[in-house]
């Protein structure tokens, strides 16, 4: 098999995504695996820049690295005592873990076989934002609504939540 | 004009290239280019620019020893902190410290992927352009929580939170406001959202109607806000945080942290121009030249009138940051999300509402809002002039000293 160019950097976006997946489990140190999401979440809009996905792979670093991966590094960051690995990253239940683990591998490794893999001889290149766009108002528009409606009481409980209540 | 970067691989490199190398190789030439060639220098000088305008600003010299009129000051910066000791302290978490630098400056340099300095001068015209670079720019956030935490410090880790918690609010308006403008282009692309204005000044989208306007000014302060600039600056307030995240920075990191900051100036202005402010357009024809027939001059035209439009923001920038003091932290989130959150979707539904009544725009109301800007601007110069001849200012200084 002809090793191309495009197929060299897929198996380099892969690494990024793998590697620093592996030191987001595998790390002794909270801060290190929650800043190793970057590799993982900017490899995942990589992967999407392969699959023709512009839009999905812009909003995927727009939301996940400039959004979560930050509240995830506030939350990290804010904690007591965040250093002291003790608290933070011990080994429990290695067998529990490992028996789920098994069984989760297994699983995909069914469902990799039995899928009916197509490969696409040329992959379009075609803006998708248009499209999704008319699909959200169009033919999804009650899956559209309902989590817009979803994030909209995630809101509200939040702020219920962190407020603090004033007594006359 | 299909003259690509990759038909200049193919002439310089004849034989037997592959297509996905030439473009590896393409992307790889203008990246550097523009780093070397453009991004480096126009940081540099601006950070010039920002001592000389700002010392002028009050009453004091800047720097002015290095070349004519101190122009070439950038170099001599860049040469002695590269020189300099890289410090890192014991303490501190050596790998994010070291890398944290790195990450401010990709996500700042970024933004150069889809900055259109031209109609055929883009390094990629990306049809989802605005949305990545409103992308990418995140990056910054995570760099900065990485150099605040890893430098163990509590000076440090208060001012990468700062700054987090600031980038993040703010990009709720700045992101509103220009959906505004994605409303009336009806297209996320750079060179798309330019073709839909014209040259002229009624052309552009910033008086389209009084709702633009306010979203301009919006995204403008916004964008200061990101790029933690004065009056927005308490992440590395130096009246109570030292430096901030910058604080243990020392030699070329530290340095790559202000290249980031001032490189921004630009960046910011380049995305008011092009959303706002008709980009690179040019008129067709002029003084009886027709442009498309010379594309050398229409070319550099182009980029001269775009140069222009995006670095006056820069020089706004330098301007409110001699004017304006520093606001508190709880004034400053007082003002994202009690005042400019709410004005950016009012701006967003009035744009909305009024492309329903009129799908084409309506050029009475352009042409009213047009003037009364020109109206506010001829105030606020005539209040300046006033200003000037009452308070009789003793300049010790010369301009150009």
């Amino acid at each position: 098999m002809e090793i191309s160019i495009d197929v060299l950097i897929f198996y380099l976006v892969s690494l990024v995504v793998v590697g620093s997946a592996c030191i987001v489990a595998f790390s002794r140190n909270i801060v290190h695996s929650a800043f190793s999401l970057l590799g993982t979440f900017g490899g995942v809009a990589g992967l999407y820049v392969f699959l023709g996905a512009d839009f999905v792979a812009a909003v995927q670093v727009l939301i996940y690295v400039g959004g979560i991966l930050v509240l995830i590094l506030f939350a990290v960051m804010l904690t007591h005592r965040i250093s002291d690995i003790d608290i933070t990253n011990r080994t429990v239940g290695r067998i529990p873990a490992l028996v789920a683990v098994a069984v989760f591998l297994g699983i995909l490794v069914y469902a990799i076989g039995e899928t009916d893999w197509v490969r696409v001889k040329e992959v379009a290149f075609a803006p998708t934002t248009a499209v999704i766009g008319n699909l959200f108002l169009g033919d999804y528009l009650l899956p559209f609504q309902i989590a817009a409606v979803v994030l909209l009481v995630a809101l509200i409980g939040a702020i219920t939540l962190s407020r603090k209540e004033i007594k006359e | 004009m299909d003259f690509t970067v990759q038909d200049l691989i193919a002439t310089l490199l004849p034989g037997a290239v592959p297509a996905a190398l030439g473009y590896a190789l393409a992307a790889v030439a203008v990246a550097f280019a523009v780093l070397s060639f453009f991004v480096a220098p126009l940081a540099g000088v601006t950070s010039w620019l920002e001592r000389r305008v700002w010392a002028r600003m009050q009453s004091r010299v800047g720097p002015n020893r290095v070349g004519p009129q101190g122009i070439l000051q950038w170099l001599a910066d860049g040469v002695k902190n590269i020189q300099k000791e890289d410090i890192i302290p014991a303490s501190a978490d050596r790998k994010l410290f070291l890398l944290a630098p790195y990450v401010v400056f990709s996500g700042f340099l970024g933004a150069f992927v889809v900055i259109p300095f031209g109609s055929w001068l883009i390094p990629a015209d990306l049809n989802i352009g605005i949305l990545y670079l409103l992308a990418i720019t995140s990056l910054v956030v995570v760099g900065i929580l990485m150099a605040g935490w890893s430098s163990n410090n509590k000076w440090s880790l208060l001012g990468g939170m700062r700054s987090a918690a600031q980038i993040v609010s703010y990009e709720i308006p700045a992101g509103v406001a220009v959906l505004t403008v994605i409303f009336l282009s009806g297209t996320l692309s750079m060179q798309g959202i330019i073709k839909a204005q014209g040259w002229a000044p009624w052309d552009w989208f910033i008086f389209y109607n009084p709702f633009t306007l306010v979203a301009f000014f919006l995204f403008f302060t916004a964008a200061l806000a990101e790029g933690n600039r004065t009056p927005f600056d308490i992440p590395e307030a130096e009246s109570e945080l030292v430096a901030g995240y910058v604080t243990e920075y020392s030699g070329m990191r530290f340095l790559f942290f202000f290249f980031a900051e001032w490189g921004n100036l630009y960046v910011i202005g380049a995305i008011a121009a092009t959303l706002f402010l008709g980009g690179w357009q040019i008129p067709a024809t002029i003084f009886g030249v027709t442009m498309a027939e010379h594309p050398l001059l229409k070319g550099v035209l182009e980029f001269a009138v775009f140069f222009v439009k995006a670095y006056f923001w820069a020089f706004v920038a330098m301007w409110v940051r001699g004017t304006l003091p520093r606001v508190r932290v709880d004034q400053l989130m007082a003002m994202c999300w009690k005042y400019m959150v709410p004005m950016s979707f009012i701006c967003l539904f009035g744009t909305i509402v009024l492309l329903v009544i009129w799908p084409e725009g309506n050029t009475a109301l352009t042409m009213a809002t047009l003037a009364v800007s020109c109206l506010i601007v001829l105030y606020f110069m005539w209040r300046v002039v006033y200003q000037i001849m009452h308070s009789r200012p003793t300049l010790y200084l010369k301009p150009y000293v």
